[in-house]
């Protein structure tokens, strides 16, 4: 018993298999994975196998309790809530990934810059990145959504602009590792130009981290999307969605009626789950 | 506690009881579900007050030895077989009480970073009076035994050493208080894992003679581990060396160097160059093929697969150890046959035309300074540097770390950029000072080749984009063409066209350094920096290395500007040495000029400092004291708050000697005249 | 140090400065026209003109900036356009409603969240790590509000034994409101718990691996002597600054929480404001949230410079 306690935990190999194959062997990678699966499909497919239309109102039915026929209920105006959780999911796997795309590309692009370059621009990014990262991104996000109004494409450039320095500093600190390292020396030493540098021989070595910050900040994307629409910003409130089913339910859980939005945020609460799964799986593994 | 204390007392008075008895000792790692043999059945004693060395390249298993006698396994690790008897305990078969009681009375273990081995949230004084206080004594008794302790490893001052936290404290300071900390419960055992090799070569010499003085007094016996031949030559009684998890070889220190009865300690001596050897003398033997696999079980003897006198024997039934002499063994069916072991790499040398002489320089440098102005104020790395380097020279560069070699090295490569007023000139034309701005032919010119090449190769891209890259670029080479220059390179560094589609984690060191030197030599360089390109190497793939980088410069007739802290391996391999003192030079001339002496009074203690294989010791000269910050240097002679043969008069305190031609072709930056010095340092070396 | 400490005090400045061009930015510049944008689309323009000209942002942006950056460093942050009352009143109420919040909430946080993390790096590998570190994962990436139901379905809906609104009106005793705050501080406890617990357990996990670690275990000191004097010390100072960015992303979890729970504080206070598009007060309330992160980074930044050896004496390597 005492050696367990008493040595440290260091493993003395390294990862010798290709990753990949150590990712998909962590079971929490399979169950993350298959559950991203399962609202993927529902995303795509929803409508045509949901047992109800996630629209039709049935104002003789409203406020159901889960039955055999309405497996999660229905809502205040009759609608069938297992039909609406299955649709739900398109809206949220729509904007959440494109905004994270948007971030990680745009972020990595300045991390990249701010890291190799660095310099005045370094200082003069990093303190508006400071900026923004002092007010959390929710209040940032519906500071700009209100300003412009409330759309997909606002969700998806806000979210992604405000994700943006957050995967910069990230990236930013892991080419400031890469700095260090000679073969950058050597790079220049051959005349590389910068972009070179920065795209062919540095990127490709900070791809784990932005990899891993991708899955990351995707689980936050969910969440603020989620969020947002909880609190009413969302885009369109007769179009199904978590978030929103929540914010327009939540007042009758006093009147007993939890089916309403308890279904909706387990669905957030599985997604956002299974995300990070898949994303610690892959920072383990790359951590080694 | 009281309770305690008697029984330590008897343990080590009873002398029939060797201090270490290990037997059969066999340890696992489990690895991904595999279980993996790091050390196998190694037996070996250690006696009362008797040193024992432990020597192997990385891969050996020593540390594991030392780990496995602490307890100290990572998780993943077990002793599978065999035993251990600290002063006749086993740690293995203990409690947790009495384990506790082991560390804390009969054994203590000093490690390689003494930076890392402090908490540096604690200050110095509590952490070695920690070891009192774990023996029952009350805090003021503890703090009184720890100033006694440090003053015992030499640390000037002790109170006042005691209020510092370990971040201010130098490297050596670092492991004298360590070693303090290790001796103060006066141990059975004493176990010394590489305990200099991250110390510079003088503070190493200092810490030796510490632990051999200690040695003396204590009634400790000492396991030593290191990767350092010479080191263990030094330092030991007897030695046994190890490979792959096996102790292959075992005897006295004089006799086993002077005689090594396996093939192993046969070929890991002959990849050392001796002492006075140089390149055009014969080249560096090697041993050829690789460590097995960790986890690789052979049928036969470990070393089988590299060995040049193996029989079919030796590959079907392990070796037992064969007493080859008086407490010596062997584990080697052929151990009479080692002496006359045929050579990997034949002795003759490729025909070297040498610097050639009256031709203009390829490189020359004026007045270089570099001045680093970080947070804290400015530090002068280089000062007033003046050189020049002949076509097909070699040029040692020697110092202490933090003497401005590596500096120099970047400042003349661009990417490092001088104080305004410096030149450097290449084949007589100056070039531009920072990289981006020179020319292909400028970056042509001068390449280099890294110390690490985990470092310097970029580990996404494989060897064939690696050495592709700069005979595109700087050689403008490109189809058929560079194919067939990127063959003809891949056979000269003696890589296999198989490699070109691997990435540099599936290379072993020497390979990768390899890939890195062909890189280096890809563009058709005149001049090639060689910057420590073999200390992250083991021995046995060093001298390969050093053939190589010797074969090339005599078939393309480049000019090297050999960086090492190995004061060996530059004297093998250089034409002159220049000798550099924070940021100053100190010295200047032809390798056996400046090597033979008289010298420089710092040079004389560079190389009282290398401990060598042959035993002949030479007189030492201590240096005292550390070495002073590059940011507030020493006023007159930079180096004389250490210098041994400080003038009385006062004007090494007050003038910086010019550096002077003391004979033709070598100089010396020291007030004291050449003859002089001659006298002083011959008188020493008869004594 | 005292460069240190004007340095970056003047850094927080500077930060501050551009968080409220950003804001500006957002609130008064974006929406292009404010008194439309409040009236709505069916309101006569000159209606909206008017209502311009009475807000003052018919004036150059310059000058708009000015006269609200000047008037905030005075303390003066503007008349509500819903309200029609100054801002800093109403602000400074909620503030102290939220302050309540979110200290009970760090009350529980950080030592939950420094235990569970060092518990976790102790038993690392084993069933105690992998439960407090997945759970931890979990629960701070699911929203507070989804959490936030799921505790009112329970213990509010399903077992009645907490009330599902946060405040108790003005005038209730200590030990009323703790019980009203009880259910609104658990999404609060599940976001944070995570982070902290995975930045304590890292620090230690480096710490237990350390060459010191070792040092003090091969000296023979006893198992506790060497986790609280060697490992803990040095293991929990990084764990201080992640504590205090956290406080900033505190505030976030309030807008979701004390909207969910009916709580009058700031967070809600920013809520009501972006949904009513009352700029000044949105725009208060948020240069407020950035200075309050700021001055808790400066606080960390500070107690870890005043705790750390290797900073306080100032040695550069």
């Amino acid at each position: 018993m005492t050696d367990i306690l008493e040595a440290p935990v260091t493993d003395v190999a390294r990862a010798e298999l290709p990753s990949w194959r150590l990712v998909m062997r962590r079971p929490g990678f399979i169950v993350g994975a298959l559950i991203l699966l399962f609202w993927i499909v529902c995303a795509l497919f929803g409508s045509s196998f949901a047992p109800h239309s996630a629209y039709a109102q049935q104002l003789l039915a409203t406020n159901q309790p889960p039955s055999a026929a309405h497996w999660f209920g229905t809502d205040q105006l009759g609608r069938d809530v297992f039909s609406r959780v299955l649709v739900g999911a398109r809206s949220i796997l729509l904007v959440a990934p494109l905004a994270t795309l948007l971030g990680t590309v745009l972020g990595t692009a300045l991390g990249l810059a701010l890291g190799y370059i660095g310099g005045a621009l370094d200082a003069i990014v990093g303190r508006l990145v400071e900026a923004v990262l002092a007010v959390p991104a929710v209040i940032v996000a519906f500071l700009f959504i209100v300003a412009v109004g409330a759309s997909a494409t606002t969700e998806i450039l806000v979210i992604g602009f405000i994700f943006t320095p957050i995967i910069a500093r990230t990236v930013r600190s892991a080419v400031q590792v890469e700095s260090q390292l000679d073969y950058l020396a050597a790079a220049r030493l051959i005349g590389e130009s910068r972009r070179h540098v920065m795209f062919a021989e540095i990127l490709p070595n900070v791809m784990p981290t932005v990899l891993v910050e991708f899955t990351v900040r995707l689980g936050y994307a969910i969440f603020t999307v989620a969020t947002l629409a909880f609190l009413g910003f969302g885009v369109n409130p007769s179009t199904p969605s978590w978030g929103s089913d929540i914010n327009a339910n939540y007042g009758v859980i006093a009147a007993g009626y939890w089916w309403e939005t308890l279904f909706p945020a387990l669905a957030i609460a599985s997604l956002v789950i299974a995300i990070n799964l898949v994303a610690d799986s892959i920072d383990r593994v790359l951590a080694g | 506690m009281t309770a305690i204390a008697p029984a330590a007392d008897q343990g080590s008075d009873d002398a029939g009881q060797p201090a270490l008895r290990v037997a059969d000792l066999d340890v696992t790692y489990r690895v991904r579900g595999q279980s993996r043999l790091a050390l196998k059945n190694v037996s070996f004693e250690i006696g009362r007050n008797e040193s024992y060395g432990l020597v192997g390249e990385s891969g050996s298993g020593k540390t594991t030895v030392a780990l496995a006698l602490t307890r100290y396994l990572p998780r993943n690790g077990r002793v599978s077989g065999g035993s251990i008897g600290i002063d006749g305990a086993d740690p293995m078969r203990m409690g947790a009480h009495e384990l506790r009681e082991l560390r804390a009375h009969k054994v203590s273990m000093v490690y390689q970073e003494p930076g890392k081995a402090l908490n540096p949230s604690m200050r110095v004084g509590r952490q070695v009076a920690e070891v009192y206080e774990v023996a029952g004594l009350s805090k003021s008794d503890a703090a009184e035994r720890a100033a006694q302790m440090l003053g015992k490893v030499q640390i000037p001052d002790p109170k006042r050493v005691m209020e510092r936290y370990p971040h201010e404290l130098s490297g050596g300071m670092a492991q004298r208080v360590v070693i303090a900390m290790a001796i103060a419960a006066e141990p059975a055992l004493l176990i010394l894992d590489e305990p200099t090799t991250a110390l510079d070569a003088t503070v190493e010499a200092e810490v030796l003679d510490l632990i051999a003085s200690l040695r003396a007094q204590l009634n400790t016996s000492v396991l030593f581990i290191s990767h350092n031949l010479a080191v263990i030559a030094q330092m030991c009684d007897r030695v046994g060396v190890l490979y792959a998890g096996e102790l292959v070889e075992e005897g006295p220190a004089a006799q086993l160097f002077a005689e090594p009865r396996h093939p192993y300690t046969v070929g890991l001596l002959r990849c050392i160059p001796r002492r006075g050897q140089r390149k055009d003398h014969g080249r560096l033997d090697s041993i050829p093929g690789f460590l097995p696999e960790p986890g690789h079980t052979l049928p036969g003897c470990i070393f089988a697969p590299r060995c040049p006198i193996a029989e079919d024997q030796c590959r079907h039934a392990p070796p037992p150890p064969f007493t080859t002499g008086e407490r010596r063994t062997s584990r080697c069916y052929r151990y009479q046959h080692t002496a006359d072991l045929p050579r990997n790499t034949p002795v003759d040398v490729e025909l070297r035309a040498g610097p050639e002489p009256g031709t203009d320089p390829v490189i020359t440098i004026r007045d270089l300074s570099k001045t680093f102005t970080p947070t804290g104020g400015p530090v002068q790395a280089l000062r007033g540097v003046n050189l020049a380097v002949q076509r097909g020279e070699t040029l040692g560069l020697v110092g202490e770390s933090g003497s401005g070699k590596t500096t120099l090295a970047r400042v003349l490569l661009g990417l490092t950029s001088p104080d305004p007023g410096a030149t450097v000139e290449v084949a007589g034309q100056a070039i531009a000072k920072d990289a981006a701005h020179r020319t292909r032919q400028q970056l042509q010119a001068m390449q280099i080749v890294f110390q690490n090449p985990d470092s310097s190769l970029n580990r996404r891209h494989t060897v064939r984009q690696l050495i592709s890259r700069p005979l595109t670029k700087l050689a403008g080479l490109s189809g058929p063409r560079l194919r067939e220059r990127l063959m003809d390179l891949v056979r000269s560094v003696r890589l296999e066209e198989r490699h070109l589609a691997l990435r540099p984690r599936q290379l072993s060191g020497g390979l990768k350094q390899r890939v890195a030197i062909a890189r280096a030599f890809g563009g058709g360089p005149a001049i090639v920096v060689c910057d420590e390109p073999t200390s992250a190497l083991d021995v046995s793939v060093q001298a390969a290395i050093l053939n190589l980088l010797a074969d090339l410069q005599a078939k393309e007739q480049v000019t090297y500007l050999f960086i090492s802290h190995d004061l060996g391996l530059v004297r093998y391999l250089s034409d002159r040495i220049v000798v550099l003192y924070l940021g100053r030079v100190m010295e200047v001339g032809p390798a056996e000029r400046v090597f033979s002496g008289p010298h420089h009074p710092y040079t004389e203690a560079l190389l009282s400092a290398v401990p060598s294989l042959d035993g002949t010791r030479r007189s030492r000269i201590r240096l005292s004291g550390e070495i002073p910050s590059a940011a507030d240097p020493p006023s007159g002679c930079v180096f004389h708050t250490r210098c041994p043969r400080r003038l009385a008069s006062g004007i090494c305190e007050s003038t910086e000697p010019p550096l002077a031609e003391a004979e033709p072709g070598h100089l010396i930056s020291c007030h004291i005249p050449i003859d002089q010095l001659a006298s002083l340092q011959g008188a020493e070396a008869v004594s | 140090m005292a460069i240190y400490l004007l340095r970056r005090l003047g850094l927080a400045v500077i930060t501050l400065w551009l968080l409220s061009v950003i804001i500006f930015f957002a609130g008064q510049v974006l929406p292009g026209d404010p008194g439309r944008a409040i009236l709505g689309p069916f309101a006569a323009q000159s209606a909206v003109i008017n209502l311009d000209r009475q807000l003052g942002v018919d004036r150059p942006l310059i000058t708009q900036y000015w006269t609200w950056i000047s008037g905030a460093v005075h303390g003066d942050l503007g008349i509500s356009y819903q309200y029609r009352t100054p801002v800093e009143p109403m602000l400074v109420s909620a503030l102290a409603n939220s302050a309540k919040l979110a200290v009970f909430a760090l009350i529980l946080i950080i030592p939950l969240g420094i235990l569970g993390g060092v518990l976790a790096a102790l038993y690392a590998g084993r069933a105690v790590d992998r439960i407090i570190s997945l759970s931890g994962l979990s629960l701070a990436t699911v929203p507070e509000f989804v959490s936030g139901i799921v505790v009112i379905v329970i213990f509010a809906d399903g077992l009645k034994l907490l009330p599902a609104s946060a405040y108790p009106g003005p005038g209730a005793s200590f030990g009323t409101q703790l019980r009203y705050l009880i259910l609104p501080v658990v999404p609060l406890v599940f976001e944070f718990f995570g982070y902290i617990a995975r930045m304590a357990r890292a620090g230690t996990i480096e710490a237990l691996e350390s060459d010191y670690a070792r040092t003090a275990t091969l000296k023979g000191l006893p198992r506790p002597v060497v986790i609280f004097r060697h490992v803990l010390r040095n293991s929990l100072l990084p764990t201080i600054t992640v504590i205090a960015t956290q406080v900033g992303y505190l505030i976030g979890g309030l807008v979701v929480v004390e909207t969910l729970f009916n709580y009058p504080g700031v967070g809600r206070l920013i809520y009501n404001a972006a949904m009513s598009k009352d700029f000044p007060m949105l725009e208060a309330g948020v240069l407020t949230i950035g200075a309050i992160y700021m001055v808790a980074t400066l606080i960390a930044d500070l107690l870890n410079t005043g705790l750390n050896p290797r900073l306080r004496t100032g040695v550069a390597t």
